[in-house]
């Protein structure tokens, strides 16, 4: 069997423009981390309601699980496609060579000199193949504070079979502490983010087509 | 499985299960999983009821079990809890409980038996007296609570393993299960019962246990989550059933380990 690939174009918009920009694997777990950081931050705001670290809570309205047994069910099921997703991502992006290529170097001075360019409105978004000095460092920043946030969280979930983990972090109260701040850095990380990508509407068009 | 609930003496069970009443979810058990603005644009995208009701609701609980599953496994009997040293014991510790400090069990010590049944040899109930005279073990180890704080105490007692051989418990069995004064309840795994620092406590901070801290009986233990340690036992059995518990039941994790 053979298919003809003029009679069957494949169903994305402007297919023969341009290479691939975003492979399948980066757009599938992209999405699915997406999915699984919204349930996890979610959740996590009802759990840390009841027993707030600092002076506030957050709205019941937009804390997800109802009350503490709802929303630990949501966190310990969610964290399984978090983690999972995770690993295969950081692993492709290990083995295809894709972190080495797309986010590294990050030289301190490029950063600057795009951080400038951007708040001037001078960055340009022609090739968003490439990413600029500014992305690679909070896309690398991210990926860290994912990490840190999955093992500050087994740190408290298992603070005795896991010890060393939770000593790592400096004792389960500060564990916790650190918990909420990679929880915060993602926050401020996705909002960033998604005002970005609506500035730039093909990056998001990238991130679901693919080109 | 029936098995004959006595009420202690000078508890009053009906008072008792009005304050556990007062405490249960605000709202209906169905509306558990609800209030789920950041989620329902999804829900709204996908057309289906995916974030309320019992589909959810009972998917979670599938994924829990798995949970439960999972810390059985990761549960190593030879890992001990990190211990502490005197200087760092919370004083006054703190009371904790889904009902107000002055409502809580107040049992008489004089006529006060620890109730023993399931698959152990010798049923006989234990007097306050005969309990205090069994070999005590001390420890200084953390509570953490299901809620995120924790607290370190020092609490004193006889190990829980050395008292289910001393009642010829079948220690083959699944579970432990316990009563308590005020209608609350646990079932333990057995591997967690037999683990060296799991301590039937009598004591905290080397003094007789206060009503505040479960007088007359906690069972302690520093690699389950505080609710999995429930205080005024009046009751402990031995048995191949999981009996549940008050907050497990409620949706808590059953395993809840550390």
């Amino acid at each position: 069997m053979t298919i003809d690939a003029a009679t069957n174009p494949p169903m994305v918009p402007n297919a023969a423009a341009g290479p691939v920009i975003h492979p399948a694997w980066v757009r599938v777990t992209h999405w699915t981390n997406a999915l699984a950081m919204l349930i996890m931050i979610g959740s996590g705001w009802q759990i840390y309601d009841a027993s707030p670290l600092f002076g506030f809570t957050f709205p019941r309205q937009i804390a997800l699980g109802d009350w503490l047994a709802g929303a630990l069910l949501w966190h310990f099921a969610a964290m399984w496609l978090l983690v999972i997703n995770g690993v295969a991502y950081v692993s492709l992006g290990i083995l295809s060579g894709r972190f080495r290529t797309k986010l590294f170097p990050i030289r301190p001075r490029e950063v600057m000199r795009d951080f400038v360019a951007a708040l001037r409105g001078k960055l340009s978004h022609e090739d968003l193949s490439a990413y600029n000095a500014v992305q690679k460092l909070l896309y690398a920043g991210a990926l860290l504070a994912g990490i840190v946030i999955v093992l500050s969280g087994l740190s408290i979930w298992k603070p005795v079979q896991f010890w060393w983990l939770t000593d790592f972090f400096g004792g389960y109260n500060t564990a916790r502490y650190v918990h909420f701040a990679a929880m915060a850095s993602i926050v401020t990380f996705l909002t960033v983010h998604v005002v970005l990508a609506l500035i730039v509407p093909k990056s998001l068009r990238a991130m679901i087509f693919g080109r | 499985m029936s098995r004959p609930r006595k009420a202690p003496s000078g508890v009053d069970p009906n008072l008792l299960i009005e304050d556990a009443a007062k405490l249960l979810p605000v709202r209906s058990r169905r509306s558990f999983l609800r209030g789920v603005v950041s989620l329902g644009a999804l829900a709204t995208l996908t057309g289906c009821d995916i974030i309320d009701g019992d589909t959810s609701e009972n998917a979670l609980r599938i994924v829990s079990r798995f949970n439960d599953w999972v810390q059985a496994r990761l549960f190593n009997p030879h890992t001990l809890a990190p211990t502490y040293p005197e200087s760092a014991v919370m004083r006054p510790f703190r009371f904790n409980a889904y009902y107000a400090e002055d409502e809580a069990p107040d049992i008489d010590g004089e006529k006060y038996q620890l109730e023993i049944g399931g698959l152990v040899d010798n049923k006989k109930p234990w007097t306050l007296p005969e309990l205090y005279k069994l070999p005590e073990v001390s420890q200084i180890t953390r509570l953490v609570c299901v809620e995120g704080w924790s607290a370190i105490g020092s609490w004193q007692g006889v190990k829980l393993s050395h008292f289910l051989r001393l009642i010829g418990a079948d220690t083959g069995a699944k579970y432990v299960w316990f009563q308590c004064a005020e209608g609350y309840s646990n079932t333990i795994d057995m591997p967690t019962a037999l683990h060296p620092q799991t301590q039937l406590t009598l004591k905290f901070d080397h003094k007789i246990l206060p009503r505040a801290y479960g007088f007359p009986i906690r069972i302690r233990i520093p690699t389950k989550l505080g609710f999995k340690n429930p205080k005024y036992v009046t009751a402990l059995w031995v048995q191949n059933n999981d009996a549940g518990g008050y907050w497990e039941n409620q949706g808590y994790n059953w395993f809840s380990g550390l």
